[in-house]
């Protein structure tokens, strides 16, 4: 990493421009490219959900057709899951951040991280292509159950292409995750014990984890049901002998953990920043390092928990692991709590974003610890209920959340600072907005609207409620049009932020804003969690003098 | 080495006890077979992983004491610019898009993933020119 005549040799060298764009293998680069994509389909997925909820503002709407309807929200869910919050965790952040936060000098495989974004980039076009087929897109729904997504039910080439993205997605992932681990085993800093590890890199550790246990299942459902498709194949088919409730099995066995795949990044951001502007180290360390590994095994187990109404599952069983899975989690609210009492806390964009997130997840799990339960579940299967619950959750860790790691590492990517105006704007707009469009889908959900319908009649009793979701959701797409203009102003009128402007403590503050080739010139020792608040405050650090030596578990 | 071992070991221990419980109160196959694959996911690389710590020196970044000297030297290849990743990634969306389209863009794709993986060895032959002892 010695900064040598020969690197300066080759910066003379390098390619530019658009060139040096698509052939970069710069963690930073790609990174920032996962980033940029992600939030690119995050914005198109929005504007999707803006036309889903107008259609619903009136009864019988006329916005769209009823296929374009179920085009839409099939759509809307497959980008924000598979090309949003996924990508724009575990390949943006993640990619950008983790060899920063272990001092490590790039990933392990640079060249497979650059194919991963490709493969992400293209799969994620190749799902759009669908709306300009004859036929449309996919219009399954984002879980594609069988025999709907079969060839009978779904004929066109729009369900190809959907499973062709999502496999290619899925295989981005995968190498992600390998990438990852790999990096995270094998890159780290001397000195930079497991137990020193930033607790977002803990979090992706455990990601990397659940990816590679989650990603290659559904890959294989996915072959299984392009052959049931195409090849005569009867996996899902009655039929033929198959049975299309293993198609369920096979997919949830992929999409609860992918639920903590999308969650667990999010709230290894969230534990990062609340120290940070709570100036307060955090509270128990080990014990979230633990709900990590904890909420990684029982998320594994508890697949079945979406099929209850299937009645071919082990209610007791499901139930209780969902049940247990509200105490890892539980752990980790307490813990951003404790962080947070008696700290000097600095009410920032990102610190409103954190805390926003707080209050959106702990409403979306305790929906979901209602959902554990089967009499719940059985009389909320498939209605507004469940849309408002994973709504919350997700909207929770991946916008609030994310949101709050944008505004956090924002200096560090580009060496500016976002608007803070303009950012609390941001902020409240979007979380007075989310509320308004979700809590009145729970009442909806428990008066019996069933997910996934284009049109409800006057006589429902829907109207009012429906009408004050649209509302909501339009004022969050405004909170999102704030935060594109804060980049804009960003972007035109820089203002410089300075190499470490949080007073933050894990490494990647120790490099510059942003970060040159190869990551660092120089790096602090390493005796604690916390290492540059070690250098900065030597009288407070935390790191005590090595007595014992070579020994992990003298620490 | 140890605790990375431990993270897989303790997860894939995990799912042979979820598994035994599952299998023997559902009878139902494929969680099962899932629970197991995923089982056999955490131990095998979590008793590779702990095989290779017991006969390999602790690193740097294993012991509380490591200092960034104790690094020194090349420590990896880190190319920065390499065009082949992304020819593959071509490679890969067009014999995927046969899957939808037809054969003629397989063949398109795999011209593709060819030149790519031809590419990618001359390169890796050559190693990266960002190092100054690699460049010519």
């Amino acid at each position: 990493m010695v900064q040598t005549a020969g690197v300066v040799e080759h910066e003379r060298k390098a390619p530019g421009g658009f060139y040096k764009w698509v052939t970069s293998v710069d963690h930073k680069v790609i990174g920032k490219n996962y980033m940029y994509t992600a939030l690119t389909f995050m914005f198109i997925a929005g504007a999707m959900a803006l036309l889903i909820r107008t259609q619903l503002f009136n009864p019988n709407g006329h916005v769209v057709s009823l296929q374009t309807y179920n085009e839409l929200f099939t759509i809307h869910g497959s980008m924000m899951l598979y090309l949003f919050a996924g990508p724009f965790a575990f390949g943006g952040f993640a990619n950008f951040i983790v060899p920063l936060q272990i001092g490590a000098p790039d990933m392990a495989f640079p060249r497979l991280n650059n194919l991963s974004y490709w493969l992400f980039l293209f799969g994620g076009v190749t799902m759009l292509f669908g709306f300009f087929t004859a036929s449309g897109a996919a219009a399954f729904g984002w879980v594609a159950y069988a025999p709907l997504s079969t060839a009978p039910f779904s004929p066109g080439p729009g369900a190809d292409l959907w499973i062709v993205s999502i496999a290619m997605v899925g295989f981005s992932g995968i190498f992600t995750g390998v990438n990852l681990m790999t990096t995270i085993f094998y890159l780290r800093a001397p000195g930079m014990t497991m137990f020193r590890m930033p607790l977002f890199t803990w979090s992706m550790l455990v990601t990397g984890i659940l990816i590679l246990i989650a990603f290659p299942v559904l890959t294989a459902a996915l072959v299984m049901l392009y052959a049931d498709r195409h090849f005569g194949a009867h996996f899902f088919s009655v039929a033929g002998g198959g049975v299309p409730v293993m198609w369920q099995n096979l997919f949830w066995f992929f999409g609860h953990p992918e639920v903590y795949i999308l969650a667990l990044p999010f709230f290894g951001i969230v534990t990062e920043l609340i120290p940070v502007f709570s100036k307060k180290p955090i509270f128990g360390y080990r014990g979230m390092v633990f709900a990590n590994l904890a909420i990684a095994g029982l998320s594994t187990g508890v697949w079945a928990h979406h099929m209850f109404t299937t009645g071919v599952v082990l209610l007791p069983f499901f139930s209780a692991l969902s049940l247990l899975i509200a105490v890892p989690t539980g752990v980790k609210v307490f813990t951003w709590i404790a962080t947070m009492w008696g700290g000097q806390i600095k009410f920032n964009t990102s610190m409103l974003f954190a805390v926003g997130f707080i209050f959106a997840f702990v409403m979306g799990g305790i929906t979901g610890v209602m959902l554990a339960s089967p009499p719940i579940d059985f009389y909320t299967h498939d209605t507004y209920f469940v849309v408002a619950h994973f709504h919350q959750v997700l909207i929770g860790t991946t916008v609030f959340a994310g949101f709050a790691g944008i505004y956090y590492w924002y200096p560090k990517l580009t060496g500016r600072f976002l608007h803070e105006g303009l950012g609390k704007w941001n902020f409240w707009v979007t979380f007075i907005g989310f509320w308004i469009t979700f809590m009145p889908q729970y009442l909806l959900g428990l008066r019996g609207m069933p997910r996934r319908i284009p049109i409800y009649s006057p006589t429902d009793g829907f109207t009012f409620l429906n009408r004050m979701s649209t509302v909501g959701a339009y004022m969050m797409g405004i909170g999102m049009f704030l935060f594109l203009l804060n980049f804009i102003i960003s972007w035109r009128r820089p203002r410089p932020a300075g190499d470490n402007p949080w007073d933050g403590y894990t490494l990647e503050w120790a490099t510059s804003s942003p970060p040159p080739p190869h990551n660092f010139h120089s790096l602090p020792p390493i005796r604690s969690a916390r290492p540059l608040w070690d250098l900065n405050h030597p009288d407070h650090a935390d790191s005590v003098p090595m007595v014992t030596g070579g020994d992990e578990s003298a620490e | 080495m140890r605790n990375e071992s431990r993270v897989y070991l303790g997860i894939g221990s995990f799912f042979i006890v979820t598994l035994l419980v599952y299998f023997f109160t559902s009878h139902e196959s494929t969680g099962s077979v899932l629970l197991l694959a995923s089982a056999g996911l955490g131990l095998l690389p979590g008793l590779y992983l702990g095989w290779w710590s017991r006969r390999m020196q602790q690193r740097p970044e294993d012991t509380g004491e490591g200092e960034p000297r104790d690094i020194t030297g090349v420590i990896g290849q880190f190319p920065e610019n390499t065009i082949f990743p992304f020819t593959l990634g071509i490679g890969v969306w067009f014999v995927g898009l046969a899957f939808v389209f037809g054969l003629w863009f397989a063949i398109i794709g795999m011209a593709f993933v060819f030149g790519a993986a031809i590419g990618a060895t001359g390169e890796s032959k050559r190693a990266s020119f960002s190092e100054r002892e690699n460049v010519g």
